[in-house]
């Protein structure tokens, strides 16, 4: 049946050449989580066993992530195409800086949830699915970030939406209900907007691979026609969505407080910069006229979105509410790279993802434990956590800084970049959006530590005073299991705040990688079609 | 539901239906059919069976949960691509194993693998959203 009886020149169609044994590093990271994630689902019973299998496989993850961007710095742009279907017509995976990097950073957050997940994730949880989910999510998280055929890139998107609304109901409480309804509707809107746009993307060239159709476009004339326009304002509508991006942000602080606290600990940290990195991916590479054509547009957004985000943060006193609106101001300073464009921009927005997705994963994780001494996520109920524990007062002072974008700490550089490249590209107003966000992150942080960790007790505590919090109300955590990942967490952040050179040379390379600035992406484009590309 | 024509009938379709789904199954590839809509006969036979004999004796027929199935189709699913490593060929390119019985072909190859990947996928998937419905209708 396998054409034994046709005769085709199959070197017309398929990869004849052999592939070396490193290039399947780029399957690497979705194979092992899925190999996992299933192995996982099959023992879903056994609670004892579970976690360890989970952890390994995410360690191996961790592992070839590395390998896999090693691999990329010393090789440049690896493409491999499945099944050997030559691309346009075959699905090609090319992994650049920029995949890898995130890829890498992601799978760390992934593994220190794991380990996290001991301690906050009860049999229960457990049996519900938390580690196949967790593996699962990483299959698509992964694949979205190697994959370079936009069709693909919305498999993958759904694979984590699937793997992310299971996590969400882990629980199965009322109140996790309501918000995978508010989360999901969101979502499934914004997934069938990114469809729509891929079906008038294929019309129009009739390809789905990014680069080629990158290098159709750039052929085109009139690269921002009306057409391309709605293709353009239809993807930004959608990734914004997925980003949680100003008008239409409301479902992250609507769900991210419902789950496990590891579990919005790893939504905030991935899900919303998968959608970051899409709009990156398709604009800064595919569309870049159309990126310069509604650029006014893209930078209202993301002044607004810079703006609420830490108005929300100083408003609310619900700790995780709050840490969703700080994610919200993430996202905001990552659009205002995207708007300007430049490559210190784009390296800027790159590196500020990832600051963004170790910083606000280790506060999350913070917020669970501040709420297992303290009993509760609200802010007049915290108190006198200084007393209990100082040192972990220090960490969540470290992680407060970071995310305000203070100096040693890894949020300091990337704002620079960001607000320099603003400046210098004339576009003042933004530069002056995140520094005033930054500011008012300040308060909302230094709010935080005043009202959880300087002052004596509980809202009602006289001043001068200290009140012991009550026994009853605090549960015990699990030995080590959540101080481990937070621990990698700030060591990671500080790291980046006292050495980062390879990591903004790291963000260079992949903002390079996607064409920001002047040049085309003469190396992702050649890694797919070879050197006549 | 549970009329004595459609308790006698069940079984025996099921069994129809479970056979005619693995008939699909391996008809696919290159005529119509193949494992998600073999998936699908399958696990509207489960849900058959489900409904004129009760959620339990199904789980007990299939010995392991919908879930678990599902489970062990996404693994060998995701193994069937991984044999084209050891001829450096790309991840999921289909390897064939062709040879002749009395006349007739019989190819095996990891498409193969993976089109009863997919069948179980579905079958486990589906089958367990069916049996937790009509598990809740009992209640």
């Amino acid at each position: 049946m396998a054409g034994s009886s046709v005769s085709v020149d199959l070197t017309q169609a398929m990869v004849t050449a052999p592939v070396a044994a490193g290039d399947w590093l780029i399957v690497a990271p979705s194979l092992i989580t899925m190999l996992g994630g299933s192995l996982c689902l099959m023992l879903r019973k056994n609670t004892e066993l579970q976690p360890k299998l989970g952890i390994a496989f995410l360690a191996l993850l961790v592992l070839a992530s590395l390998a896999l961007l090693v691999r990329v710095l010393d090789y440049g742009v690896i493409t491999m195409v499945m099944g050997s279907w030559l691309p346009p017509f075959g699905i090609a995976l090319t992994v650049d800086a920029l995949g890898a990097t995130l890829t890498l950073i992601g799978s760390i957050v992934a593994l220190c949830a794991g380990i996290y997940g001991m301690a906050t994730v009860d049999g229960t949880g457990r049996r519900y699915g938390f580690y196949p989910f967790l593996l699962l999510l990483m299959t698509g998280v992964c694949g979205a970030f190697l994959t370079g055929d936009v069709f693909n890139l919305y498999v993958w998107f759904e694979v984590l939406l699937i793997s992310s609304y299971g996590m969400l109901i882990l629980g199965n409480d009322r109140i996790q209900l309501d918000g995978a309804v508010k989360y999901g509707v969101l979502n499934l809107v914004g997934t069938n907007l990114f469809l729509i746009a891929t079906g008038l993307l294929y019309g129009i060239f009739g390809t789905l691979n990014m680069a080629d159709i990158a290098m159709k476009v750039s052929a085109l004339e009139n690269p921002a026609s009306g057409t391309l326009s709605t293709v353009a304002a239809l993807y930004f509508l959608a990734f914004a969505m997925k980003a949680a991006a100003f008008p239409v942000n409301f479902w992250l602080p609507a769900s991210y407080h419902t789950p496990n606290v590891v579990v919005s600990a790893v939504f905030a940290g991935l899900l919303t910069k998968v959608g970051v990195y899409a709009l990156i991916r398709i604009f800064v590479l595919i569309l870049p006229d159309s990126l310069e054509y509604m650029a006014d547009l893209i930078s209202l957004v993301a002044i607004a979105t810079l703006l609420t985000g830490a108005f929300g943060a100083l408003a609310q006193s619900e700790m995780r509410r709050l840490l969703g609106y700080l994610v919200i101001a993430g996202i905001g300073a990552m659009l205002a790279g995207v708007v300007v464009g430049s490559i210190e921009a784009i390296s800027g927005a790159i590196f500020y993802a990832v600051h963004s997705i170790i910083v606000m994963t280790a506060l999350y994780m913070a917020a669970g434990i501040m709420s297992y001494m303290g009993g509760s996520y609200d802010l007049r109920k915290l108190g006198g956590l200084y007393q209990k524990n100082a040192a972990f007062a220090g960490v969540f002072l470290v992680l407060g800084f970071a995310v305000s974008g203070l100096p040693p700490f890894s949020g300091f550089w990337p704002k620079i970049m960001l607000v320099q490249a603003a400046f210098n590209d004339g576009w003042g107003w933004l530069g002056a959006a995140i520094l005033v966000s930054g500011f008012l992150t300040t308060l909302a942080m230094g709010r935080v530590w005043i009202y959880a960790f300087w002052r004596g007790g509980p809202e009602g505590t006289p001043d001068g005073t200290s009140i012991a919090i009550p026994a009853g109300s605090v549960v015990q955590l699990g030995g080590a299991a959540p101080w481990i990942p937070l621990g990698i967490l700030t060591a990671l952040v500080i790291y980046f705040g006292l050495q980062p050179e390879w990591m903004i040379e790291l963000s260079t390379q992949g903002a390079v990688g996607v064409g920001a600035g002047v040049d085309d992406p003469v190396g992702y484009l050649r890694s797919v079609f070879g050197d006549q590309g | 539901m549970r009329t004595i024509i459609f308790r006698t009938i069940a079984p025996y379709l099921t069994a129809l239906m479970v056979l005619f789904s693995i008939f699909v199954l391996l008809r696919g590839h290159n005529e119509p059919g193949g494992g998600f809509i073999g998936g699908l006969i399958a696990a509207s036979a489960l849900a058959i069976f489900g409904i004129a004999c009760g959620v339990a004796s199904v789980r007990r027929a299939i010995v392991f949960h919908p879930m678990s199935v599902a489970g062990f189709g996404l693994f060998i699913g995701a193994l069937a691509g991984t044999l084209s490593f050891f001829k450096d060929q790309a991840f999921m390119t289909s390897q064939w194993l062709i040879f002749h019985i009395f006349d007739a072909e019989i190819a095996l190859s990891t498409p193969l693998i993976f089109d009863i990947g997919v069948y179980l996928v579905v079958v486990g998937a589906i089958g367990s959203i069916a049996l937790a419905l009509e598990e809740r209708e009992v209640d």
